[in-house]
């Protein structure tokens, strides 16, 4: 076995230290309140990690991810209505039957999606979440239609209630950056990443991309259809507009951006920051709608500074320094503007 | 019979304002590659610009585009400076938050200034209407479709008779030979930013006379001006036009025939039709390379 590299010493220190603070966060801080914000900060991780697979990976943007949370909170619910379930922890173990009943639809969405690229799958996605959510509406018979959706509610203490709904969150994102850094590694990742690069040339040598990019996309949906379904159950209560939000969809990309597109802790970085200012915004100024001109504010200064994000922007400053370092101060300055875009694992955060 | 002549008669003459809003974005997407997801925002306070000064000065709604239609344009400029020329790398990605996050502050600034209450630009010409072969026309319809068809002719005017037309063309085909043969292609974008913004402003005037509105009605808008643009090719300005006929008529159409609820389906499922068989639209051209 080949020796640890004092980076990767200092990186699986930070990695098992992040986790046990993830793991022991609900019992060192049990209000409500906390908690609450844990619950969200985390569901939020494992959607930008989610849609990072298919917009990180390919480059492919979708700005309808909301309507696959939004789906996944509907079939959870109409499940536990149609058979009868209890409010408990038995809902939980529906939660990857939803997750099935999403990427049906993700493999339909995505197969008419997919036939397009860059700025019209943009639009596509959008148009496909109103239309979710249009039926959602309309079908009252499935879905109550505006009147809303109940879930059961669970008869645990106010102490308890949101641990349960954090450690299945906290599951979900796990199993998302798992994925995550495991496609990243692949061959699937790489033909993901030549896609992203260039299509024709990706599939000029060989890499069957319509077959990639719907793979992609429907993991991607599938997670977030399942975040969605315990998101539906947390807060017990959905109707359309509420649950298929294109702010939703739109939180998620913004996090990928801030933390790094494409890479595989940008998006955790990305929530860890923005959720829980999110919160902090809607608490203090949601009553008046100025909290959507702060959040338009905060959106337009990231993109506007740190149009690539906070991790390939600090990777980058770093390896300058390093040169700089090793070539002394007349090293020569080419080679140093483009990092390589298809990075093996472990060489990217 | 007379119902669904009826419906087809009021398609077209409400898809005139939608071509109008519609040709607006799909302008601003062929100069710049870019979408412009604040589309609807701006044509929402287009309205509201309108309402301010409707209330102020009791005038009529259409009279106030001599104050509103310069002001957008202004604006529509600054914006384009300010927050869509800075984007260097993946334009086309970013671009789509950037205008998302202007369409979010509009929303908010509106809410706190106007309230979420829905309010609607009154005319004498609103409810007023003429019989047209046993049925009836309100007057507003037939006035903004004039409007809008003027607009959109001074438009097609201004794009292939004048020089600055052609500039506008030619960064539309190929920005990089259009910045060789000597256009300046950054004031170009901003000019074709600002008539874009411009056309929301006319478009929202009569929106706000035959809709009431909120600052949250911008979600409805763009969701329908995108669709119109991807059926019609995006960067198309003819597609944009039958684009927004199609989607109008179908929607009225199918309020008529089958039930209002399922009205804005019936236009997705023929968008969803039309991209499984042409997946760059009516009149798109096919993007090869996603520069």
């Amino acid at each position: 076995m080949r020796r640890m590299s004092r980076t990767g010493a200092i990186k699986a220190g930070a990695l098992v230290a992040g986790l046990a603070l993830a793991l022991v966060l609900p019992f060192v801080a049990p209000d409500p309140a906390t908690t609450n914000i844990a619950v969200f900060t985390v569901m939020y991780v494992g959607l930008a990690t989610a849609w990072n697979i298919m917009g990180g990976y390919t480059g492919y943007i979708s700005l309808g991810h909301a309507a696959f949370f939004g789906f996944g909170a509907y079939a959870l619910g109409l499940l536990l209505s149609h058979f009868g379930i209890a409010a408990g922890f038995q809902p939980f173990f529906f939660v990857p039957v939803a997750g099935i009943l999403t990427a049906v639809i993700a493999v339909a969405i995505g197969w008419i999606a997919l036939r397009t690229r860059a700025a019209t799958f943009v639009i596509v996605t959008i148009a496909c979440m109103f239309m979710l959510q249009l039926l959602a509406e309309n079908l009252v018979g499935l879905t109550g239609g505006g009147a809303g959706l109940s879930f059961p509610v669970p008869r645990w203490s106010g102490d308890f209630f949101n641990i349960p709904y954090y450690f299945a969150m906290l599951a979900l994102a796990l199993v998302g950056l798992a994925l995550s850094w495991w496609i990243r590694g692949s061959k699937f990742g790489l033909g993901l990443l030549a896609i992203r690069d260039d299509e024709d040339k990706a599939l000029a040598v060989g890499v069957p991309t319509r077959a990639f990019k719907l793979t992609a996309f429907v993991i991607s949906a599938v997670l977030v259809g399942m975040i969605g379904a315990v998101y539906g159950y947390y807060v017990t209560y959905i109707y359309p507009q509420f649950v298929i939000d294109p702010l939703v969809g739109i939180s998620m990309v913004l996090m990928v951006f801030l933390g790094g597109m494409g890479t595989l802790w940008g998006p955790v970085l990305g929530a860890v920051i923005l959720e829980p200012a999110q919160l902090w915004l809607a608490y203090n100024f949601g009553a008046s709608r100025l909290y959507l001109v702060f959040y338009a504010a905060v959106f337009l200064v990231v993109i506007l500074l740190l149009p690539r994000g906070i991790i390939p922007s600090v990777m980058e400053l770093l390896r300058r320094r390093r040169q700089h370092r090793a070539e002394g101060p007349t090293g020569r300055a080419s080679d140093t503007h483009e990092t390589p875009r298809a990075v093996p694992r472990g060489a990217a955060p | 019979m007379t119902l669904v002549l009826e419906a087809v008669l009021l398609g077209i003459l409400t898809g005139g304002v939608y071509a109008l809003m519609a040709s607006g974005l799909t302008l601003i997407f062929g100069v710049m590659r870019i979408i412009n997801v604040g589309h609807g925002a701006l044509v929402v306070l287009g309205a509201y610009l309108s309402f301010a000064i409707v209330s102020s000065l009791h005038i009529d709604p259409i009279l106030s585009l001599v104050v509103t239609m310069p002001a957008m344009f202004a604006l529509g400029v600054a914006l384009q400076i300010v927050f869509i020329r800075p984007l260097k790398t993946d334009r086309e990605a970013l671009s789509v938050l950037v205008t998302y996050a202007l369409a979010l502050g509009i929303e908010g600034l509106l809410g706190y200034i106007f309230t979420s209450n829905y309010v609607q630009l009154r005319a004498w010409y609103e409810t007023a209407s003429f019989p047209v072969f046993g049925f009836r026309i309100a007057y507003v319809y037939v006035f903004g479709f004039g409007l809008c068809l003027a607009i959109l002719a001074a438009m097609f005017w201004m794009l292939y008779r004048t020089s600055f037309g052609g500039a506008i063309r030619a960064t539309m085909l190929n920005r990089t030979a259009a910045q060789l043969i000597g256009v300046n292609v950054d004031r170009v974008s901003a000019l074709a930013f600002g008539v874009g913004v411009a056309t929301a402003a006319a478009g929202g005037v009569i929106f706000g006379i035959t809709n009431s509105f909120n600052p949250g009605s911008h979600y409805d808008l763009i969701s329908r001006l995108l669709t119109i643009i991807v059926l019609g090719g995006l960067g198309s300005l003819r597609g944009a036009v039958i684009g927004a006929m199609i989607m109008l008529i179908t929607t009225d159409v199918t309020a008529v025939l089958i039930s209002p609820l399922w009205a804005s389906f019936a236009f997705f499922v023929i968008l969803i039709a039309v991209l499984i068989v042409r997946p760059q639209g009516l009149y798109g051209i096919k993007v090869r390379d996603r520069a």
